[in-house]
């Protein structure tokens, strides 16, 4: 008996197999069979559809001209670098060996849908850091200045983070700027293809997995795009709300003056989230139309797997897909948008809406896809570790989700400590 | 002499090309063709699993855990075997307890007492790994740190599986599963270690009705290659494409 052998031998009973934690069966499946990918693989392809639309939206702005997203837009892009950082971490979170992470990048093995994922992931990232570099190279040159002389040990450090941040480029002249905008302009063009790319691989991921009945099609990447667009679009609407919400309310209830009335906040507000609003709903058509397509195709010609299908979707999914995510995700926030007058509450909650109902269709294509056997035999339930008793029901459970959906917005506060994507701090007079 | 930049470049482009030359005359082989070229090519292992003469022991399923360390008390297996029983009004039972390590005791299917009397038909498949021609396991590792032997069989290399399940997800078998110890992909290698040294596999030494069978499908002598170039044998979900190259002799239509 080798030691291994052996150490296997006293640990006995207490080995736990991964995913037999959360994992219930019912009817026959395979011994070997569990919900392997858990909520981090949720929260991977929600996390990084945020990205992709937050970006989309950036660049309607950058590329497009629409003036009227210009604020919104600024925002968009440093929320979206904020977001990609935290994008991979759900996977590494959800690795058996995080450590052997970088593989991915010394033996790519291009025949597997993940491979390039660095590859894509990081080519991404230069794009997204070199627009946001060009949109405020301008702003890094004048704070390096302004605080040259600064006193304190932290504007002493924030004169010099910005002095490195201009990567030696002082020109600020008027050619040099304009230079900068057309790169900007340029970046953006490129980057909505690449951010599609990106999520549409995401996308693909799933859609390529032949074994899985519910994953395998090739409309997979372009319903994970559309709804990427839609989630995105609705996060910095939501967030834009809020931030202006607090602003209204720090005019209204401060001694001081500033160089905003309430009423002209409230003014941008309403005007941004129309126009926004205007472009989630067409998202949202694009999005609901595939996934209909697809639940459509399913039926109708009715493959071997349309049994195991439909008992899933019509049965024992139901409330999450037909009550949870089409009903209260889709089809409430789209009435709501679509009715006359709309109200920035109104908005703000369909937004919200919205934002539950993609993050609903994410939990049912990867929960979903693992809900039932290979056999086509039977069934599996995903009880998520709501309270963890080790790493891996902290990693793999409620906790570990709501850590990695809380991460994007502590990286998108400090990066506002530097760059000045929201002008939440209103000016006194 | 007065040898210029631009005489230096245009030599030396001239003399690359020249040199280049008699190169490309070699070609350049891949791993895999360079293996079968030295050794191997005329390996291929292949599994007949006679359904009509298995009874269910499972003692396939013990030998297997014993002999690969695979922890004896998890639900995990690279290798078990399912038991079907069909009733007269048509409705189809399966079950694997542990996976059948200690064999079927109990008449009870799934938990559900059956009366004899209502039985049409019941009888065992042993699965384990395909070692598929195709293997779809083999092609979505992000790492390549699974890979198929130049005989046939997909293995895993414990010392650099990042863990991502991906390979699991991907096998319409369910032949794959992360080892409770290593916490790396785990499967069936048809004891490659044993076969190596000329033995036969674990499950097929423990099995005492020779249901299962082990050989090289590239030998037309071996009893192997002969069952499935002459017998009526079937496998296992082949709309994949996985070309799987476990045949099985008696496969009922219910068979999953």
């Amino acid at each position: 008996m080798s030691a291994e052998l052996a150490g296997i031998a006293a640990h006995g009973a207490e080995l736990a197999v991964h995913g037999a934690e959360w994992t219930t069966k019912e009817l026959f499946t395979y011994p070997n069979e569990f919900v392997y990918w858990t909520i981090q693989i949720v929260m991977y392809p929600y996390i990084t559809g945020l990205v992709a639309g937050a970006f989309v939206l950036s660049s309607l702005y950058h590329v497009f001209g629409q003036e009227d997203l210009k604020d919104i837009a600024k925002f968009a892009l440093v929320f979206s670098f904020a977001l990609l950082i935290v994008a991979p971490m759900p996977l590494l979170f959800h690795l058996q060996q995080p450590q052997r992470n970088f593989e991915v990048m010394l033996t790519p093995h291009f025949t597997s849908a993940i491979a390039a994922f660095g590859m894509v992931y990081s080519f991404y990232m230069a794009i997204v850091a070199a627009e946001i570099w060009f949109v405020y190279r301008k702003y890094f040159v004048e704070q390096s200045v302004a605080l040259k002389e600064a006193k304190g040990f932290y504007n002493k450090l924030l004169g010099k983070t910005y002095k490195i941040l201009t990567l030696g480029a002082n020109d600020i002249s008027e050619g040099a700027l304009h230079t900068d905008h057309k790169i900007v302009k340029y970046l953006a063009a490129l980057g909505i293809p690449v951010a599609c790319f990106l999520h549409g691989y995401a996308g693909f991921i799933f859609g390529s997995v032949k074994a899985n009945a519910l994953w395998t099609t090739p409309l997979m990447p372009v319903i994970f795009i559309m709804s990427a667009i839609v989630s995105g679009i609705a996060l910095c609407m939501l967030t834009d709300i809020i931030m202006m919400e607090w602003r209204k309310f720090r005019i209204k209830h401060s001694k001081k003056e500033f160089h905003m009335t309430a009423d002209e906040v409230k003014g941008e507000e309403v005007e941004v989230t129309k126009k926004t609003s205007k472009f989630l709903l067409g998202a949202m058509v694009a999005a609901i139309v595939l996934e209909l397509l697809d639940l459509i195709f399913r039926g109708y010609t009715a493959t071997k797997s349309w049994d195991i299908l439909r008992t899933v979707i019509y049965e024992m999914d139901f409330t999450k897909i037909f009550i949870m995510q089409y009903g209260i995700g889709n089809a409430l926030p789209f009435i709501m948008l679509l009715l006359p007058g709309l109200t920035v509450r109104r908005a703000a909650v369909a937004s919200a809406l919205v934002l539950f109902g993609v993050f609903m269709m994410r939990w049912n294509v990867v929960i979903g896809g693992q809900a039932f056997s290979n056999s086509f035999a039977g069934f599996m339930h995903y009880h998520m570790p709501i309270i963890p008793h080790n790493a891996e029901t902290f990693k793999e459970g409620l906790l570990g989700a709501m850590f990695m959906g809380g991460l994007p917005f502590v990286l998108f506060w400090l990066f506002n400590k530097i760059v000045p994507s929201v002008k939440y701090t209103l000016r006194e007079k | 002499m007065k040898f210029s930049r631009r005489d230096f470049l245009s030599t030396a482009i001239k003399g690359a090309c020249i040199a280049s030359l008699p190169i490309s005359a070699f070609r350049i082989l891949n791993p895999k063709e360079a293996e079968a070229a030295v050794k191997g090519a005329n390996m291929r292992w292949g599994f007949v699993v006679n359904t009509e003469k298995c009874v269910g022991c499972g003692f396939c399923v013990k030998a297997c855990k014993l002999e690969n360390e695979v922890p004896y008390d998890v639900a995990v297996t690279r290798t078990w075997v399912e038991r079907y029983v069909v009733l007269k009004d048509g409705r189809r039972l399966i079950d694997t307890p542990h996976g059948a390590r200690d064999g079927f005791t109990s008449s009870e299917v799934d938990g559900r007492d059956v009366n004899p009397k209502d039985i049409a038909k019941a009888f065992f498949v042993p699965k384990l790994c395909n070692q598929c021609e195709n293997p779809p396991c083999v092609q979505v590792c992000p790492v390549g740190a699974t890979y198929q032997t130049s005989d046939g069989i997909a293995l895993v290399d414990r010392s650099w599986c990042i863990g991502c399940g991906y390979c699991i997800m991907s096998c319409p078998y369910g032949a794959r599963f992360f080892h409770p110890v290593y916490k790396v992909a785990e499967k069936c290698t048809f004891c490659i270690h044993r076969l190596r040294q000329g033995m036969k596999t674990a499950c097929v030494d423990a099995c005492p009705f020779g249901a299962r069978m082990v050989g090289n499908l590239k030998d037309p002598n071996d009893p192997v290659t002969k069952i499935v170039l002459s017998e009526r044998v079937a496998v296992l979900k082949d709309s994949y494409g996985t070309k799987p190259q476990v045949y099985y002799l008696g496969l009922d239509e219910n068979v999953r």
